[in-house]
């Protein structure tokens, strides 16, 4: 029964399928599977748009939205209903163009933008026997459109012609570059220890239990700095704060899209989003465990429930960070990228080799554990040493 | 360490997260609608007109003097005169305004017109609710929505309320005392001259500015 609970989508899929003709079948299922995505995601997307207002409302102690329920009626839904005014409201907000934009480019950049994104949805196992295609280069499948975004920044940075969105564009481009190296070095360790870039195999791999928990990669010593790094470069990638120097509104107004409005904005944001959730999903995939369940008596909770609430946990602490830290300053953005990132990143890999070839051996706990401490503190020590705290000297503005 | 205060700094904003679930008294602001903070002791915002008594048009102070008119810094303020005259809160023979009114999309809430009438007539309300969608009736106001009674301005500005009842009293208890003091004056003469004297103006007042 809870076998026929964690395949209802599979079998619903099957069953519907089954009544068309042979020819069309593959395709049908695709398109199905493809719409199915772009249900579910979107409404998480609306969901998280309301949870995190009122996240970042409770974390300032104040009440955020809590007004919009169902209409003409006196039901509120603790305000769960935000997002369906916000949305109506961008989609009928005036799309203005500014004259001197370059057209043409100005209009692709938003669709470009969400393309990548939602393929890259099409190689993550979303639970048990539900990942849309089965590709054997998944992980290298998902960087390769992930990377894909950054060309739609800089087409909305370029093409509005306005000075913020250029330097928006311009910091966007050089975080995410910058930030993509230690985010692929992070995952690399993954694709080392199981021997496969297919996302299923590397979820299947996590699906053992030792005295009931999973051999989920976070709990290893390698896993769980590369999962630490992952998500600070996934925090980084998806333009979250503290890394929101890309559209730093006391700065730049808001970046590459200042001169969208409109239905183009909403698709930035929801591009933004998607992009955040789907990055989440792959840090869930490889790090996390994917749909399993972290006890072995909990197998009996559907794969897809493990899936959403894992990425919600994520989305979570996303937003507690959020309300927490302030925006790092570009230069300590790159620091942080190239003296301390990359190096870990790089170290992380050597331990995951240790690890690989201290095969069975109680010993490699201990001596993995030590080296990523050393290197933490030491890479830590270092980035630390040349910061010059106190009154700020200006050199030129006296 | 690295990233130690990081960690304090979120274990800071998870106790506000969670407490402000727990204590009510942690959240600053207020559900506007329903609950509602206390307005503050010498809150205004767009000026009224007082009136004695229970009848607007017998008990309006406004004499149609027209000095507010013309010292409003923005011109949000119409007044036409009557032609004809009636009693005013002193007893005497005023001009009253036919037509009073206040632009409340023009007004600053700058207190001149309030600072400036002799006459005790026009006060600042403190009622804020004002929107409208009619952006220019609705928001133009006439002299029957800015009449208000005296006792609604000891309710909303007591302490405001109550100098100006007292100087009315006392510039009411001056007049009177010059219409005795005419009148035993008047008295006086009649008894010692035997012809009547001219009878003088009906108060010893001079009448207010004119434009």
């Amino acid at each position: 029964m809870f076998n026929a609970l964690d395949q209802v989508f599979v079998n619903a899929l099957h069953w519907l399928v089954g009544f068309l003709p042979e020819a069309l079948r593959p395709l049908v299922s695709s398109l199905l599977a493809v719409a199915f995505v772009l249900m579910v995601f979107p409404g998480i997307f609306a969901i998280v748009t309301v949870i995190e207002r009122k996240g970042l409302g409770r974390i300032q102690n104040r009440y955020g939205p809590n007004r919009v329920g169902i209409p003409f009626t006196k039901i509120r839904l603790c305000g769960f209903g935000q997002f369906i005014p916000d949305g109506i409201k961008s989609l009928t907000k005036e799309d203005i163009v500014p004259r001197a934009a370059d057209k043409v480019v100005h209009f692709l950049a938003p669709v470009v933008m969400l393309i990548p994104v939602l393929l890259a949805y099409s190689v993550l196992p979303f639970g048990r026997n539900m990942t849309i295609t089965d590709y054997d280069a998944g992980l290298l499948f998902f960087f390769a459109v992930g990377g894909a975004v950054e060309i739609s920044v800089f087409m909305a940075g370029w093409s509005s012609h306005n000075k913020y969105s250029l330097l928006g564009a311009m910091r966007a481009i050089a975080q995410m570059v910058s930030y993509e190296i230690p985010l692929i070095l992070s995952a690399v360790t993954v694709v080392m220890i199981v021997g496969s870039l297919n996302l299923n195999n590397i979820v299947a791999a996590q699906n053992h239990y030792t005295f009931g928990i999973a051999h989920w990669h976070v709990f290893t010593p390698w896993g769980l700095l590369g999962f630490v790094l992952f998500f600070i470069a996934a925090l980084a990638e998806s333009n979250r704060t503290p890394f929101d120097l890309p559209e730093a509104e006391s700065e730049i107004i808001a970046g590459y899209f200042t001169e969208y409005s409109g239905f183009k904005f909403a698709l930035f944001f929801l591009g933004e989003y998607l992009g955040m959730f789907a990055i989440s999903g792959l840090g869930i995939t490889l790090f996390l465990g994917g749909w399993t369940a972290p006890f072995s008596f909990l197998i009996w909770v559907p794969s897809y429930v493990w899936f959403i609430s894992k990425l919600l946990g994520i989305i979570f602490v996303f937003i507690w960070i959020r309300g927490t830290l302030p925006r790092l300053r570009m230069d300590q953005l790159m620091n942080f990228a190239w003296k301390f990132m990359l190096p870990l990143a790089l170290i992380n890999i050597l331990i995951a080799g240790i690890w690989h070839f201290m095969d069975h051996d109680w010993l490699r706990w201990p001596v993995c554990s030590t080296l990523i401490v050393l290197a933490y503190v030491t890479l830590g020590r270092g980035l630390m040493q040349n910061q010059k705290l106190g009154k700020r000297i200006y050199r030129f503005a006296e | 360490m690295l990233g130690e205060q990081i960690i304090k700094g979120m274990a800071v904003t998870a106790k506000n997260f969670f407490a402000s679930y727990v204590s009510k008294d942690r959240l600053t602001t207020v559900q506007y609608p329903e609950e509602r903070l206390p307005q503050k002791h010498h809150t205004r915002q767009f000026p009224f007109l007082v009136y004695d008594g229970d009848d607007v048009q017998k008990g309006l102070r406004c004499v149609a003097c027209q000095i507010c008119e013309k010292e409003c810094p923005p011109k949000c303020i119409y007044i036409i005169k009557s032609k004809d005259k009636k009693v005013d809160y002193k007893g005497q023979m005023q001009v009253y305004p036919v037509t009073f009114d206040i632009d409340i999309s023009v007004c600053m809430s700058c207190q001149i017109c309030v600072e400036v009438c002799p006459f005790e007539s026009i006060k600042m309300n403190t009622e804020f609710e004002l929107s409208t969608d009619d952006r220019f009736g609705g928001l133009l106001l006439t002299k029957e929505q800015l009449a208000k009674p005296n006792s609604y301005y000891q309710k909303v500005h007591p302490e405001a309320a109550a100098e100006s009842d007292a100087v009315i009293a006392a510039e009411k208890a001056k007049a009177e005392a010059k219409a005795k003091a005419a009148a035993e004056a008047k008295a006086k003469a009649a008894a010692t001259v035997a012809e009547p004297a001219p009878s003088p103006a009906p108060a010893a007042t001079p009448p207010p500015a004119k434009p």
